[in-house]
């Protein structure tokens, strides 16, 4: 009886069964985000304080007033909370793994990408709530973007998917570094210098010229004009493309790298 | 010529079904410490095998690489005929792994747990809800079904746990430490448990720091001691192999004693030792076939026996014949 079964054993797991086990783990992250409801103060308390402080503290000497301030700095503050939310996806995926549950995993006959996968998608849920509720905030100070509910939903998911796929970088610093600390310390060390240095939160004109040449290639930057333009005037703009180019090349730089990563690792 | 490819394919699969694990010279170094230094197995399928030794001495490093948890730095480990490092996915749909330390989700409940493993198996939804059901009511756990496991005893966690393990029914079932930390309540359960798997024709490979443990349930046992294998065989042969077996004689009338043990120690060539209480004496035999004449030369001279033994030596003097130093029985909290 157990010779016929070794018959059929396959070698490894399809395409298929790959993305059905990463949406289970995706639904295992769901569960999980429902039992510790604290983790998501990144993605519901501090946006909410982010829109309200930058808008009311720099709205006036940046637009001339709050209200002009806020077709600038909402997009702006939506990126950044968003790509800054997948960061934590790598330091929970840290303190993921050094539980016992993940040495099942291991050692079940799944896919080796689904454990990741699972993590990072669910993480998207995060995303959306962080977007939802800027744009929520920022429709109840008075920010009506022109673009109309599409253009705005299109955008919201255009920095999604890009914070998905950035958030390879992080679960790849979740894999091979050994502190959830660490991960964070890292992740930060990148973070800052991309979202602050970037058309966020000023007009790029107002900065010296050796910054704008940084301002003007970081690719979160093209991320917040795209998402700008859409949202603001309802236009496309190659921004979009740039966007999606980026974020592509990062997953495929990185996702294959996080997956080795993990599968080396004891 | 098809007949000899027949008869080799046919051997090769008779070997693969026979033998659950087959492991050779596996090594494993963390930095400079050899954890594991050279450790060859052989296990039979249908078969409880014992891996024993002291905290540290390789037994999970072994384990894990046999479950593909770890890549061996050298040496071959086969299971059921697959490579482990190369043919691992296949390893992994043979076996079910249960830990030192519980691999379950802490933030989930007991079900929620045993659907996601069924269901990352492949079962259905239907199919996952209904397997942890089963186990749940099988491991006594039905009760706290919708608890999350934070709430629960290290031996519910332990219990889950295995009952985790059991959702594909593998044919070959790696325990790492299963009873490390519990009661002797839940451990004797937990041993139930086991021999239940083996009468259904599941091969186990256990670990285990208590030499009881390994003479209950293991067929054979490999005592580990610094990343080595230092002995190997059924409990009985390692227990005849250190130790001679003892005879043990108590006697109805005290005063017989001084007389019985002059006839002992003629019979067996060996100094007896008379136990403090004054009614027994105890002494080595190295050949149990003397021990008939020198119950007919105790009766012709008249002395009554009231109880007879001969005891072979416990494991715990095996491992300190073996290795010179007695088996730590470390921390329960430490190893946890």
């Amino acid at each position: 009886m157990q010779q016929t079964a070794f018959a059929v054993i396959p070698a490894r797991a399809s395409m298929a069964t790959a993305l059905r086990q990463s949406l289970t783990m995706a639904y295992r992250g769901l569960l999980k985000m429902r039992r510790t409801p604290e983790q998501l103060f990144d993605v519901t308390l501090q946006p909410i304080i982010f829109t309200l402080m930058f808008t009311y503290i720099f709205g006036g000497a940046i637009s001339g007033n709050s209200q002009n301030y806020l077709p600038l700095v909402i997009p702006g503050i939506l990126v950044q909370t968003v790509i800054t939310a997948s960061v934590v996806t790598g330091v929970q995926l840290r303190e993921d793994m050094d539980k016992g549950v993940f040495d099942r995993f291991r050692a079940l006959p799944i896919a080796r990408i689904a454990p990741l996968a699972g993590a990072l998608l669910a993480d998207m849920v995060r995303y959306l709530l962080a977007t939802v509720l800027i744009f929520a905030v920022g429709y109840l100070m008075g920010y009506h973007p022109r673009g109309g509910l599409a253009h705005v939903a299109t955008a919201a998911l255009l920095v999604i998917v890009c914070a998905f796929a950035l958030s390879w970088i992080f679960a790849f610093f979740g894999v091979v570094a050994r502190t959830a600390a660490s991960v964070q310390g890292i992740s930060m060390l990148i973070l800052f210098p991309l979202t602050f240095l970037s058309n966020a939160f000023a007009p790029v004109n107002t900065m010296p010229k050796w910054l704008q040449v940084f301002v003007n290639v970081n690719p979160l930057s093209h991320l917040i004009a795209a998402v700008r333009s859409l949202a603001n005037q309802g236009q496309a703009t190659p921004d979009i493309a740039i966007s999606l180019a980026g974020a592509a090349a990062i997953m495929f730089v990185f996702a294959p790298l996080a997956v080795r990563m993990y599968m080396r690792k004891a | 010529m098809s007949l000899i490819i027949t008869q080799a394919q046919t051997s090769a699969a008779a070997r693969r079904t026979s033998v659950a694990i087959e492991a050779v010279d596996l090594v494993k170094a963390f930095g400079p410490h050899r954890a594991v230094d050279g450790i060859s197995l052989s296990v039979q399928a249908g078969t409880v095998y014992g891996l024993l030794g002291p905290n540290g001495a390789g037994k999970t490093t072994t384990v894990r690489m046999l479950a593909t948890l770890i890549r061996p730095d050298a040496g071959q480990a086969r299971i059921f005929g697959h490579d482990v490092v190369k043919d691992a996915h296949r390893v992994r749909q043979l076996i079910g792994v249960t830990g030192q330390y519980a691999s379950v989700d802490e933030t989930l409940t007991a079900a929620e747990n045993l659907v996601l493993f069924a269901r990352l198996l492949g079962q259905s939804r239907r199919e996952a809800r209904a397997t942890a059901e089963r186990l749940l009511e099988q491991f006594g756990l039905t009760e706290a079904r919708n608890r999350p496991l934070k709430h629960f005893s290290g031996g519910m966690r332990r219990r889950l746990d295995l009952a985790a393990s059991l959702i594909a029914t593998p044919p070959l079932i790696f325990l790492d430490e299963p009873t490390t930390g519990l009661d002797p309540r839940t451990r004797a359960q937990m041993w139930d448990t086991i021999r239940q798997l083996v009468r259904e024709g599941t091969t186990v490979l256990l670990t285990t720091q208590y030499l009881d443990e390994a003479d209950q349930l293991a067929n054979r046992i490999a005592v580990i001691d610094r990343g080595r294998v230092i002995a190997e065989g059924t409990p009985d042969e390692l227990k005849s192999s250190v130790g001679r077996s003892s005879l043990h004689l108590t006697f109805a009338n005290p005063e017989d004693v001084p007389r019985a043990r002059a006839i002992v120690e003629a019979a067996l060539g060996a100094q007896a030792t008379p136990s403090p209480e004054g009614r027994r004496i105890i002494a080595p035999v190295a050949d149990t076939s003397v021990v008939p004449d020198l119950l007919v030369a105790l009766k012709a001279a008249g002395i009554d026996i009231t109880e007879l033994g001969v005891q072979k030596p416990t494991l715990d003097e095996v491992f300190l014949a073996l290795t010179g130093h007695e088996a730590e029985t470390a921390d329960e909290g430490e190893s946890a």
